[in-house]
């Protein structure tokens, strides 16, 4: 009959020789499923947005030509974006609106803080060699936001469409004012505001 | 039967220099680059030296239309920064040949857009000079002996060294063909190559102060050029020396592995095969 | 399975009893990776494992890179290099898919040669080396196909040259040629449809490969002394195999891993030593490249294509003999598939009873000497058209269809083979030691693993 401790020490003799047998094969085995995962990263990396793609997510675009009143659209990321520089009656007009009135009363901006109210300096970008004062009610003259409409995607028609002076989805019939804002219609959210910034006096980088 | 041995035996014999006169190959120096070998990595400065007389001197006739020209930012490159590409498309590059390069056609403006860091080097086809992007690709230096290829084994492909003994190996001799002048050259096959000598030694001023003789600044255009070809050179060789170290780890354990598995079923004494 | 005895999966618990009554394919599964395998394999029975690792890779890499790729003439160079300079990691699938496709000609080719050393084509495994040979042709088309896509030099004037073979077939020829061009000449109907043929053919091989596995796991594999497993009763079976699991498959994976090694290390460190650099050059059908060569596991076939010229013998009786019809052009045709053809008829021109070429010593020097005519003709194929080369090719060429023709049928009449070893166990245990009992394989089994059978 064996004792205690010899059962113990048998036991753990039995326990080692197993780990010891069993490691080469864990080992193998580790070095297997490494080798593997190093050979299906690339497989799946390969559908990542390649290098051309990536160096298109940030353009620059040259607004010298537009004059007030007028609108650029360009296409960034396979989307138009609407680069307006807006007339004093049309930032009047948006300055007059009251923020919490509006169906989305967030400024939809992604140059500023996510929780910004949408008043019409948070809507817009500064103009070249200006800053935005965000506690100013009016904006600048610049606005630049995607042309996609937040309700399921088509590019709103422009230049004083819609019952509010801006743009006009006619899909659906969302109403957008002169900041860009949604008034009237199935649309959810304002149109987006990109990253967009001047760079000099007659470029708007985007992205 | 003889007589074949004995013509096969002279070919193998009079090979290189019969083959040049009848318009096989031609001679190629061995120029040493520092992206040769399993470790080799592109030279920054030799390419920016590079890069600068293909500009000055390659880019009036010669495009370069596969390579965008924001590689020239790329890591294991050329090393420009953003900043430094954004200002060398803005300045130094510029469409030699507006016909073959209609994809920078804008109908708003009714001409070729302007050039930005996303494009590529423009194509250039005005004097039907061949596109440079692959040429040190395209190109063997080496060969042989005797088609085993064990030359190329040795010493690599060839290609920059066959484009660096093409650029030094005018002979200085002209002549005319059917209407068409063509310069002697060692490197070319055929011997007669279309292309005037591009350079002739310090035709470029180099920033770094690095020598701008013939046979340095036809090796540095060179490395340029086998960077153009192989923008990937440099991780591509980190690939190989990690695939070969982790497979290198595995194949020990696996062999270790077969091994005890199969210790029982073979026992310990081999005994000796029966004849 | 191969009628070999041994015990068979039995479904222990619920949900694989309740799998196996609908279905039975974790049995199928299970009896195929266990399947008894003769002991005394030697290390060229591991291009098997190789070949199947390479077609995978090769499917893989493949749709991936046709995620990048464009089969349009002016636009398929181009989008190769767009998967060498901007696609993530598109260089080392390029690369790996260029090369993958000469690792899988160096095993077919080792794997070919294995077979007809030790008469693995031989009774009961014709049909085998029959879908072998199949598998080995499909192979070329599918090669021959993809090195067509990335419209360089080469590509473009490989495929005039090899399409223009099928212009050489006497009557149907042209619109033959014609019909496979999709016009008079290659061009962007050429290109896309050889694109759709060369996604589907790697799948008919996968296919076929199933097929052959199903083929030898039937007769059981054959083995370097010739001598089949016996099957008399399960004991001796045992005597003769072991489990496929684990001693195989790891046995196979060392190797692999191994010939990965140098396969990685070309792919890293010499990518285009294999390649031809005419073909970084964009297609132009107006300027022929000095030189037209096929990748270097078409050259022997090549070789043996451009050897048959007007002026040799034969060429000239069969043009004479069929009035005309046949020509130096498509004899040189009928040659270069004849002598693949010539391959698959092996286990009926071989007429030794003996299997192994291990116990043929006669049969050794031939066969070495085909390996050397295999060689010659690989590296003659790269030769110009010219002599001395052109009559080498031609003995060359001639030794290969001899091999088949008049060595092998005479061999087995006049040839005193060696004494073979009465069992596979008896030839293991000359080399390794008598087995001292404990029966197959149970003194080693990996962690986790359960018994092999609920008997033990």
């Amino acid at each position: 009959m064996q004792g205690i401790p010899e059962l113990i020490v048998s036991q753990a003799e039995d326990h080692t020789e197993a780990t010891r047998r069993d490691f080469l094969y864990y080992a193998t085995a580790g070095a297997g499923i490494v080798v593997t995962g190093a050979a299906v990263w690339p497989l799946v990396n390969q559908m990542n947005p390649s290098a051309d793609v990536l160096a298109l997510s940030s353009i620059d675009v040259d607004v010298s030509g537009i004059e007030p009143g007028t609108q650029l659209t360009v296409q960034w990321l396979g989307k138009p974006v609407f680069i307006r520089r807006r007339t004093e009656e049309e930032i009047a007009a948006a300055v007059e609106v009251e923020v919490d009135s509006l169906p989305d009363p967030l400024a939809f901006n992604e140059n500023i803080d996510g929780a910004a109210p949408a008043t019409d300096a948070n809507r817009t970008i500064a103009g070249p060699d200006e800053e935005v004062d965000p506690e100013a009610a009016a904006g600048g003259e610049w606005l630049v936001m995607m042309g996609v409409c937040t309700h399921l995607g088509c590019v709103p028609l422009g230049d004083g469409a819609g019952d509010f002076g801006g743009w006009f989805c006619p899909c659906h019939g969302s109403h957008y004012d002169t900041a860009g804002r949604i008034r009237r219609g199935p649309a959810p959210r304002n149109l987006p505001v990109p990253p967009a910034a001047f760079v000099d006096a007659s470029t708007i980088t985007l992205g | 039967m003889i007589r074949i041995i004995k013509a096969a035996i002279a070919a193998f014999a009079l090979g290189s220099s019969a083959a040049l006169a009848a318009g096989g190959v031609g001679h190629v120096t061995d120029y040493d680059f520092p992206f040769e070998g399993p470790f080799g990595t592109y030279d920054q400065n030799q390419l920016q030296r590079g890069l600068k007389v293909y500009t000055q001197i390659c880019a009036g006739c010669h495009g370069l239309k596969f390579v965008p020209i924001r590689t020239l930012a790329d890591e294991g490159g050329v090393g420009f920064s953003e900043d430094e590409a954004k200002a060398y498309v803005a300045s130094e590059i510029f469409v030699a040949d507006e016909t073959a390069n209609r994809h920078l056609y804008d109908p708003q403006i009714d001409a070729l857009r302007e050039l930005e860091w996303t494009d590529n080097f423009p194509a250039n086809e005005s004097a039907g000079a061949p596109d440079l992007s692959l040429m040190a690709k395209a190109r063997a230096g080496f060969h042989g002996p005797a088609n085993l290829g064990i030359n190329q084994f040795l010493n690599g492909m060839g290609g920059p060294e066959y484009i660096a003994s093409l650029l030094t190996g005018y002979t200085g001799e002209e002549k005319e063909q059917a209407g068409t002048v063509l310069y002697g050259n060692e490197a070319f096959p055929g011997g007669w190559i279309s292309m005037a000598p591009p350079l002739y030694g310090d035709d470029v001023e180099f920033d770094d102060g690095a020598p701008a003789d013939l046979e340095s600044a036809s090796k540095d255009v060179a490395a340029f050029l086998m960077w153009s070809a192989e923008p990937k050179l440099a991780v591509r060789k980190q690939m190989g020396l990690v695939a070969v170290i982790m497979l290198g780890l595995l194949s020990v354990l696996l062999y270790l592995t077969n091994k005890k598995i199969w210790a029982p079923v073979k026992r310990r004494h081999k005994v000796e095969p029966a004849e | 399975m191969a009628g070999i005895p041994h015990d068979h999966y039995e479904p222990s618990s619920k949900g694989e009893k309740w799998i196996e009554k609908r279905l039975p394919i974790i049995g199928l599964l299970y009896d195929t990776l266990m399947i008894p395998t003769p002991k005394n394999l030697n290390w060229m029975w591991i291009w098997g494992i190789v070949l199947t690792f390479t077609l995978v890779l090769q499917i893989v890499t493949g749709i991936v890179l046709v995620m990048h790729y464009t089969p349009q003439v002016d636009l398929a160079f181009a989008s190769v290099e767009h998967i060498m300079r901007n696609v993530n990691g598109g260089w080392a699938l390029r690369y790996i898919h260029a090369n993958g496709a000469s690792l899988f000609f160096v095993a077919v080719y080792a794997h070919i040669f294995r077979n007809l050393y030790y008469g693995s084509y031989k009774a009961p495994r014709e049909i085998t080396w029959v879908l072998g040979i199949i598998i080995y042709l499909l192979m070329m088309g599918t090669a021959f196909m993809g090195y067509v896509l990335p419209w360089g030099q080469m590509s473009f004037w490989g495929a005039t040259v090899i399409t223009g073979l099928f212009g050489a077939i006497p009557f149907i020829g042209e619109g033959l040629q014609t019909w496979l061009l999709g016009g008079p000449a290659v061009d962007n109907a050429t290109l896309n449809r050889f694109f759709s043929l060369h996604y589907l053919m790697p799948f008919l091989i996968l296919g076929l490969t199933i097929v052959k596995i199903w083929a030898f796991h039937t007769t059981g594999n054959n083995n370097p002394t010739g001598v089949e497993v016996r099957r008399t009763s399960k004991a001796e079976a045992q005597a003769d195999t072991l489990p496929f699991w684990p001693y195989f498959v790891i046995k196979d994976l060392f190797a692999l891993v191994v010939i990965l090694l140098v396969f990685f290390a070309i792919v890293g460190f010499m990518p285009n030593y294999l390649g031809h650099p005419d073909n970084y050059i964009e297609a132009n059908p107006l300027a022929t490249p000095a030189h037209i060569v096929p990748e270097w596991y078409f050259l022997p076939f090549y070789a043996i294509l451009r050897a048959f010229t007007s002026d040799v013998w034969v060429v000239m009786f069969a043009s004479w003999i069929t009035g005309g019809i046949i020509d130096a052009k498509f004899f040189g045709v009928l040659a270069m598939f004849g002598a693949i053809a010539i391959m698959a008829f092996a286990p009926w021109l071989d007429t030794s009873s003996v299997r192994s070429g291990r116990y043929r010593p006669m049969f050794k020097w031939w066969f070495w000497l085909l390996v050397v005519d295999f060689f010659a003709l690989m590296w003659l194929g790269s030769m110009p058209a010219e002599e001395p080369w052109a009559s080498i090719s031609l003995i060359a060429s001639a030794y290969w269809f001899a091999y088949f023709l008049v060595i092998l049928p005479l061999l087995g009449v006049i040839e005193k083979p060696l004494p073979r070893p009465v069992t596979i166990e008896a030839d293991f245990a000359e080399h390794y030691g008598p087995d001292e009992g404990g029966g197959p394989g149970t003194g080693m089994r990996l962690p986790g693993e359960k018994s092999a059978t609920p008997a033990e």
